[in-house]
């Protein structure tokens, strides 16, 4: 074996993210508490160059590196350029915050580094063993970034009950896969499903009773209702930007890890992960839009809402065929940013010893601050799904998808749970605009550029909106070329 | 004879494992993981993987459990108080638990289930282990044994993100600016103007102060 036959070009931003990230693990020794910025700027510096590396690297047929252990398709590739994008949100927006509360360490910075690094991984991995491993650095970036206040009661909480599911999950997950390799005597997704249905040499009962684990530890991942409770509890005790980090990007590296382990690798089973997603997927809708509108804290909130996306996300995904992936992949990009623009709002209201985390925090927030009082409207128009907004349309292809299958009354009952849904996410509308404020107005968080980032982020929901089919076009053109069906 | 040292070692370290987590000295509770550690060496040691049996005896076993061992002893928790919940739930995640089980083991009896001609194939002679396991490392898993170090480094570096702390309240001592003290820094030189003598109380004469 030689350098070239590992091929390692292929995987040459997650190569240069790892070098980069271990060097400013090192340079941050170096520098002062007040000089933090030099991390901050030279982070986000590393996060251009992987997305400019990822862009350069793209190629419409499938690259195979490292013995068939990596793969760099279009699909996996603009997941990651996805990635890199909610990352940097991330760290615009959370930069004042963090520093506020004593967070702005180098450790924030190279964990949410190494957290991409996991979930790039998890969407380019083609093997069992690599999805595992990615998933693992993924989770135990986070587990760690979620502790990072460590004398606040509430983050150490949320972390505990983070790592003890996500260990659980990790284990269902594990002994699914293993139960895969006993069926099909391989780790590799493509021969895997290579195995059991074209050679017919794999054992189908033990794959599908090895699916039903994997399920389960995908469900827990996404936050799927009955496997849900973790998320509102993480939600809430993490600081807002590892909040935000949580509920964006890794979204995408599980729709990317869900496509490989369900759609790729347990293709011909599709009936089969298609009713167990169908279960997931109507709880998801009903739990989690029913409990959000009880919720009095925002980020709770948000916590119940995510669930409920993430059933739209199955909905996707359980159809089953190249539109219902790609209308599923529209879903976690537009999420991704949608969820960005909430938080990164409610990091902005928020200032030192002040969460802006209740709902109340929200009265009367376009007299005080009209402009982003107008930003987060957009942000609840998108999740509410109001037309013209990008939600409109995610929530569009998802249920046209669906319907196409013949599964109406599915679609029928997404509707009715969306609209329940537009409730709680009007209701901050209503706040906001026709009640009266709390005391004074108080300073907003945050440097310019944290600002004009912001807005652009919160603009582009309506963008995309507006002209949505170049964005759904490219990623069911990605869609396509990365599945062989 | 494998098959029945498998399922010796297999109960073995079912039972080992729960009475970690149900044993009520902590120290205990670290042995037994030694245990279980141990009988799933022993495991490998049946399929013939003595590099991975003797590597899992000597680095788990020999320090990371003895380490563990001290810092439990030198810990000062009430366990049984953290886990005062537990024997509440107890009844209800066993039923749980067995009708899983139950469950799965019908499936993996299910005639179908059987993998036919899964057996352990027999090395070669001059097989080496250890040479084999090398030669994977390095090249078909070279991806993932590499971003398995990634993950020991996040490892540690979230290890000593979340407890190294410069503790404001610890007393310690410069030797460095304790040389460079001069004496203007310790002693003041005060200015003051002369004063009466200041008078005392005499003390009084009954014992009511001594009480």
């Amino acid at each position: 074996m030689t350098w070239t036959s590992l091929n390692a070009w292929v995987a040459a931003p997650e190569i240069f993210l790892f070098c980069a990230t271990c060097a400013i693990l090192l340079l941050d020794l170096f520098v002062s508490d007040a000089k933090r910025g030099f991390t901050h700027w030279l982070s986000l510096a590393v996060l251009v160059v992987t997305g400019a590396l990822l862009v350069r690297g793209y190629h419409a047929a499938p690259q195979y590196a490292f013995s068939h252990m990596f793969v760099a398709d279009p699909l996996a590739t603009l997941a990651k350029v996805g990635m890199v994008v909610g990352v940097a949100l991330v760290l615009i927006y959370g930069r004042s915050y963090a520093a506020d509360r004593g967070i702005f360490k180098g450790e924030l910075y190279s964990l949410a580094l190494f957290s991409l690094l996991g979930m790039m991984v998890m969407a380019s991995a083609i093997n069992l063993l690599t999805l595992y491993v990615g998933l693992e650095l993924l989770s135990l970036s986070l587990y760690a970034l979620v502790a990072l206040r460590r004398d606040s009661v509430e983050s150490t909480e949320a972390a505990m009950k983070y790592f003890v599911l996500g260990a659980l999950a990790s284990g269902m997950l594990l002994y699914g896969m293993s139960m895969l390799y006993g069926a099909t005597a391989s780790l590799n997704v493509l021969e895997i499903s290579q195995r059991l249905m074209v050679e017919q040499s794999g054992n189908p009962l033990l794959a599908t009773f090895g699916l039903v684990f994997v399920v389960t530890g995908i469900a827990f991942k996404l936050g799927a209702v009955p496997f849900h409770m973790w998320v509102p509890d993480v939600y809430q005790g993490a600081p807002t930007p590892i909040t935000q980090l949580i509920g964006s990007a890794p979204k995408l590296a599980a729709f990317a890890f869900t496509i490989r382990l369900l759609a790729q690798a347990m293709e011909g089973f599709t009936p089969e992960w298609r009713s167990m997603l169908v279960v997931l997927a109507v709880l998801s809708l009903a739990i989690g839009n029913l409990t959000a509108i009880a919720q009095t804290n925002i980020k709770r909130m948000f916590a119940y809402s995510t669930i409920s996306h993430m059933g739209f996300l199955l909905l996707g995904i359980l159809v089953g065929n190249v539109v219902g992936y790609s209308a599923a992949f529209f879903y976690a990009v537009t999420y991704m940013l949608t969820a960005a623009a909430g938080f990164g709002v409610v990091m902005l209201l928020a200032r030192q010893g002040f969460e802006a985390d209740r709902l109340d925090d929200y009265k009367g927030l376009a007299r005080t601050h009209p402009w982003f009082a107008g930003m987060l409207l957009l942000v609840m128009f998108s999740m509410a799904g109001v037309p013209v907004f990008v939600g409109f349309f995610a929530k569009l292809a998802v249920l046209k998808a669906v319907v196409d299958l013949g599964m109406v009354w599915l679609a029928v009952f997404a509707v009715a749970m969306s609209l329940i849904g537009a409730f709680y996410y009007l209701r901050v509308v209503k706040l906001m605009y026709f009640d009266e404020p709390e005391g004074a107005a108080a300073p907003l968080s945050g440097c310019m550029f944290t600002r004009v980032v912001l807005s652009l982020n919160c603009l582009a929901l309506l963008g995309i909106g507006l002209f949505p089919n170049d964005l759904l076009l490219l990623l069911t053109n990605a869609v396509e070329f990365s599945l062989p069906i | 004879m494998t098959e029945v040292l498998f399922y010796v070692f297999a109960a073995v370290l079912l039972i080992a494992g729960l009475l970690v987590i149900t044993a009520k000295n902590p120290v205990h509770a670290a042995l037994y993981l030694v245990l279980s550690f141990f009988t799933a060496a022993m495991l490998w040691m049946l399929m013939k993987a003595e590099f991975l049996a003797v590597s899992l005896v000597v680095v788990y076993v020999g320090a990371v459990m003895v380490l563990f061992l001290f810092v439990v002893m030198m810990l000062d928790i009430n366990f049984e108080e953290l886990r005062k919940g537990f024997w509440k739930f107890v009844p209800l995640a066993a039923l749980v638990a067995a009708i899983m089980a139950a469950e799965m083991v019908a499936i993996l009896l299910h005639p179908a289930a059987q993998i036919p001609g899964a057996q352990l194939v027999e090395p070669p002679p001059g097989y080496s282990n250890v040479h084999e396991l090398g030669r994977q490392i390095y090249t078909t898993y070279f991806l993932p044994f590499q971003l398995a170090a990634a993950l020991l480094l996040v490892g540690m570096v979230a290890a000593i993100a979340l407890t190294l702390r410069k503790r404001k309240n610890s007393k310690y001592l410069n030797p460095a600016d304790q040389i460079k003290v001069k004496r203007n820094d310790r002693v003041r030189m005060v200015k003051m103007s002369a004063e009466a003598k200041p008078t005392f109380e005499q003390p009084k004469a009954d014992g009511e102060s001594q009480s």
